[in-house]
């Protein structure tokens, strides 16, 4: 097992703690905390799995992916964080909770 | 006083071993990769050559999966125009910038679009490209907001707009005119694909740093009376 | 070579483990401001670990964009949520409603 493997590991772990705490928490901050935390946890595994030929070059096709995802990742964050001002404002409290 | 807390409990704890067991799944489908297999690599290291650039991070973005590099600054425009559409931006306090903050603005922002070049041009054959070179953009974009800095009113429609489209027009032009040749499309011609690529990337550039920018802002800037 | 490799597992196993726990304290701060800032530690981090994957152009767009400019975004939102919330402590605001009962 290379050192890839062990970053693939951490990878999962990640999306695991990420997805917990989207499921956990109520305040929208900390779900769009915990997406991002899901996310970066994905790019580990990508980039983790295409590093793992340990003589050759690491696979420069989901680097690339990576670099997109980031992107992606940094444009939903800030449509998430308008989104949550508007929530704010309507209802006063960032907070989506099942009891109203 | 009991039965909230029960409730979490009730609620908590199977959601932990339910998540326990995805991570055992998850981790045993990650290590059961077959590990002969290298993936694109090679397909990519035959390849370089006729893509016009060295680096082969730059060459899989803007050459051979060129189309999700489109698509992604799409997204983003996109982003955009969902948080303009959400409202003005706020207002931001006209403070003047504490003397830190105004000698750091004054000393960053040329060596961020210095940083911002170089990371464009040297992105052909060494780490670096579009997407590095615009954040840099970006983040000197957003420390000038940070410091009291505002754009021009005759700035806030026709530039702001024109530079926010212009990387993904260049590359939708780029992509289409090889289409009136007889080529497919997004299949540069290979004496000019190195060309092409920088002038693709140039323009990205700029579109990603206003973009970025504009995205922290939060939303329209309060302009005057409509045109 | 022995101990080269056993420092590069060791380093690794660390920058692993820092990664995990730094999401796990970001995840679960009572405090938004101390939250966000350990997000951009933690996007730092990360930074780090694509570099020891051979990955220099997602480390570059990481730094930046990743931690840099979602940070920036990040407590940029925090302070248009609450005005207040630079001064007043958080702890009687947030632990009460932010478990899911």
């Amino acid at each position: 097992m290379s050192q890839a493997f062990l970053y693939a590991l951490v990878g999962m772990g990640l999306f695991t703690l990420g997805l917990y705490a989207l499921i956990i928490h109520v305040h929208i901050l900390r779900k769009i905390l915990a997406v991002n935390v899901m996310g970066s946890g994905v790019f580990l595994v990508l980039v983790a799995l295409a590093a793992r030929g340990q003589n050759t070059q690491p696979d420069p096709v989901p680097h690339a992916m990576v670099i997109t995802g980031i992107v992606v990742a940094v444009s939903a964050t800030a449509l998430a964080l308008s989104l949550m001002l508007k929530v704010n404002a309507a209802t006063g409290r960032p907070e989506l909770s099942d009891s109203e | 006083m009991i039965k909230p807390v029960a409730k979490q409990i009730l609620f908590r704890l199977p959601l932990q071993v339910l998540l326990l067991t995805l991570l055992t799944g998850l981790c045993y489908a990650v290590m059961s990769v077959p590990s002969g297999v290298s993936g694109l690599g090679e397909r990519v290291a035959q390849n370089l050559k006729t893509s016009g650039v060295e680096n082969p991070v730059t060459a899989v973005l803007i050459n051979f999966r060129g189309y999700d590099t489109l698509l992604e600054m799409g997204v983003l425009l996109l982003a955009l125009l969902g948080v303009w559409s959400l409202g003005d931006a706020p207002e931001g306090r006209d403070t003047r910038p504490g003397p830190v903050l105004d000698s750091l603005t004054r000393l960053l922002v040329p060596i961020l679009i210095l940083v911002a070049g170089y990371l464009l041009w040297v992105g052909a054959h060494a780490p670096g490209g579009a997407f590095q070179a615009g954040s840099m953009l970006g983040a000197a974009g957003v420390l000038l907001f940070l410091s009291g800095w505002r754009l021009g009113e005759r700035y806030l429609r026709l530039t702001l707009r024109v530079m926010l489209v212009t990387g993904l027009g260049v590359f939708v032009v780029v992509g289409t005119v090889p289409l009136l040749v007889g080529r497919l499309f997004l299949e540069y011609p290979a004496p000019f694909a190195g060309a092409l690529i920088l002038l693709i990337e140039t323009a990205a550039t700029l579109s990603i740093g206003v973009a970025l920018t504009a995205l922290f802002l939060g939303g329209r800037q309060a302009a005057g009376p409509d045109k | 070579m022995e101990a080269l490799t056993l420092l590069s597992w060791m380093f690794d196993s660390l920058l692993g483990l820092g990664l995990l726990w730094l999401a796990w304290w970001t995840l679960s701060s009572p405090d938004l401001f101390k939250a966000i800032v350990l997000f951009i530690s933690f996007g730092l981090l990360m930074a780090l670990a694509w570099v020891r994957l051979n990955a220099p152009d997602v480390a570059l767009a990481e730094a930046t964009i990743g931690a840099g400019l979602t940070g920036a975004l990040l407590l940029a939102a925090l302070a248009r949520l609450d005005p207040k919330h630079e001064t007043r402590t958080t702890h009687e605001i947030e632990t009460k409603s932010d478990v899911h009962d």
